[in-house]
């Protein structure tokens, strides 16, 4: 895909709401681990140098110190890449941050295949995992910059920990700038009545491509965004099912413990149907581009289409 | 006997290797690939009891790279000693390569440790080191750490560690390019005094220029006298070392974009400075 030089990089946005917000709240501080450049917060120290801070590579103290802030009353942002803010972390997320119930924002930076050439251990497939079982945290993962921009303000408005899965360069837009966001709804992208396909994150894109496919092949798809991984929107997810009885889910994740394991886990308590989940299949990263990427661990439109395909042909 | 001048002559060819490596790709971390390349060479090529024909010898020293984003500069060396082979290093990044940006033990052939969390390897030389206490089989544990990595706190848990094991077959490099990614490491997070630290966790610590290969063996040879501490070699060194575009990028060599005007500069560069040897 050829960016679209009209569209800002997600870390833009990220970075001019920041530097607004900072500005008219005291209370936000934004902490790094040597990766601000990657997370567009670099320039921020200049401007606000007692309230933005570099702590080296020292993941774990950044986490604290994030906690420490909080309990002081400021809303730290703390930003790296998801490997380090997620499982690198997990034990300091959890106690100071989750179990003390502090309000830190953590901003996890390339989300699965989008760590692209750092390869595999930069390639964390298990972060919503991670954090999904963690008590008091919110998931949010951003589609594009209009959602972005759309929902750094009610990040900030929200009190309580919560993990931004951050895809940080340029994403093809999904939404319209009228769009209404809400951070705990599910958004409806397209209604359909045939199949429902659930995505996230940059799968948005690709489950779009793969509705309009489907209407090739007369499938009606109907298209659910979840931003909000957790708490997950059970009411929008429930609603679909029982209108399509089939079920997709779209993920850059492990399709164990991510979307699929969340939708699942509200469908089969309250209206069990066929749930096929398109995500990477339990395995590690590795290195490459996002196209080979996508293809290599079955993230495409097309991947998506066949799913659909098997559910709705047996 | 330490034949110097094959060794300087070697670090040339180590460097047009890295430089074509990356270059072929047209981006990569650069800067602190070329750092290391006279503690590699002198290791590889000298120090280390190791066999290229048999990766996976019982009791050979190892070497664990846990700024593993240096990755291109093992992958030199270890292709040149004939673990793989040098067309090998072509494919670095690319779909289903064996050399990853960062070092993975389970593709690599002679790649000792899976690195590229920093902060995580020197642990892992611990743990290799109290192995070789427990089979007595004599083998030295070699370990490559950033000074940004340092600001890590497991690698002050492992310093304390190796300190308390009295782990003297264990030699750490620190290699002192004084820069991270976001600016010196001075700004983002001071390290000094850097001597200091090491020494307070019981280690004995040299200081050497680590792009003088007779001054890092000389910290060796004392280093191999230790009977009940681990060593700790401070190198100096420049970010970028021996390619003028990198030097002069400073901190941006970190992980830069290389074209191919650049990389054939910087090969002419390094030809020519084997006629100054
Ligand atoms: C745990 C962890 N946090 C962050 C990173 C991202 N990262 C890669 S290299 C680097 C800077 C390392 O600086 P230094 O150790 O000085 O390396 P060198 O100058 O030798 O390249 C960072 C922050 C990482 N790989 N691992
Ligand atoms: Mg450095």
């Amino acid at each position: 895909m050829i960016p679209d030089n009209n569209i800002k990089e997600m870390r833009q946005i990220l970075y001019e709401f920041l530097d607004q917000k900072m500005e008219e709240d005291e209370r936000i501080v934004v902490i790094d681990a040597d990766l601000s450049k990657s997370n567009g917060t670099y320039n921020l120290r200049k401007k606000y140098p007692n309230r933005a801070f570099d702590v080296g590579v020292a993941e774990q103290n950044m986490a604290g110190i994030g906690a420490g802030m909080a309990a002081y009353g400021f809303i730290p942002f703390i930003s790296t890449f998801v490997p380090f803010a997620t499982r690198r972390i997990c034990d300091q997320v959890a106690v100071s941050i989750a179990y003390a119930n502090r309000n830190v924002k953590i901003i996890g930076s390339d989300p699965g295949i989008a760590a692209e050439l750092n390869g595999g251990t930069h390639m964390s497939f298990e972060d919503i995992g991670v954090f999904r079982s963690i008590p008091n945290m919110v998931i949010f993962e951003p589609v594009d910059v209009i959602q972005l921009k759309k929902a750094l303000p009610q990040i900030v408005e929200y009190e309580g920990p919560l993990y931004i899965r951050f895809f940080r360069k340029w994403t093809p837009t999904v939404f319209d700038e009228d769009y209404e966001f809400n951070l705990f709804k599910g958004d409806l992208i397209k209604e359909g009545k045939d199949i429902t396909i659930i995505a996230s994150g940059i799968m948005v894109y690709e489950a779009l491509l793969a509705c309009k496919k489907l209407k090739e092949k007369g499938i009606d798809g109907e298209l659910i965004n979840i931003h909000t991984i957790k708490p997950i929107d059970r009411d929008c997810i429930i609603k679909s099912a029982r209108k399509t009885n089939r079920v997709v889910t779209c993920e850059n994740h492990n399709t164990i413990g991510g979307l699929r394991s969340a939708v699942t886990e509200v469908l089969s308590e309250s209206y069990p149907v066929i749930v096929k989940g398109i995500g990477v299949q339990d395995r590690f990263g590795q290195v490459g581009k996002l196209p080979y990427l996508k293809k290599a661990y079955g993230l495409e439109a097309d991947n998506i289409v066949n799913a659909c395909m098997d559910i709705i042909n047996n | 006997m330490l034949d110097i001048d094959l060794l300087n002559k070697k670090c040339i060819d180590i460097r047009k290797l890295i430089v074509n490596q990356i270059g072929g790709l047209g981006v990569g971390h650069i800067g602190g690939s070329l750092s290391v390349v006279e503690l590699l060479v002198y290791l590889y090529y000298h120090e280390m009891n190791i066999d290229p024909k048999n990766p996976d010898m019982e009791g050979r020293d190892r070497f664990i790279m846990s700024k593993g984003h240096g990755g291109p500069a093992l992958y030199s060396v270890l292709a040149d000693k004939g673990y793989f082979s040098i067309e090998e290093l072509d494919t670095l990044n690319k779909p289903g390569t064996n050399l990853p940006s960062h070092c993975d033990m389970l593709k690599t052939r002679g790649v000792d440790m899976t690195t590229g969390s920093l902060g995580q390897g020197l642990s892992c030389a611990v743990g290799m080191a109290l192995g070789s206490k427990i089979k007595s089989d004599d083998a030295y544990i070699y370990c490559l750490l950033g000074d940004g990595e340092i600001q890590e706190g497991q690698i002050w848990e492992a310093a304390m560690a190796a300190g308390h094991f009295k782990l003297n077959r264990l030699i750490v490099f620190l290699d002192y390019n004084k820069m991270q990614i976001s600016g010196t490491v001075e700004e983002i997070m001071d390290i000094e005094p850097v001597i200091d630290k090491w020494k307070s966790f019981n280690w004995n610590v040299y200081r050497a220029n680590g792009h003088n290969i007779n001054g890092i063996h000389k910290s060796v040879i004392e280093a191999k006298k230790s009977k009940d501490k681990p060593t700790m070699i401070i190198l100096d060194t420049i970010k970028g070392k021996g390619v003028s575009f990198a030097e002069e990028a400073k901190v941006l060599s970190h992980s830069m974009t290389i074209s191919e005007d650049m990389r054939i500069k910087a090969i002419k560069e390094l030809d020519s400075e084997v006629d100054n040897l």
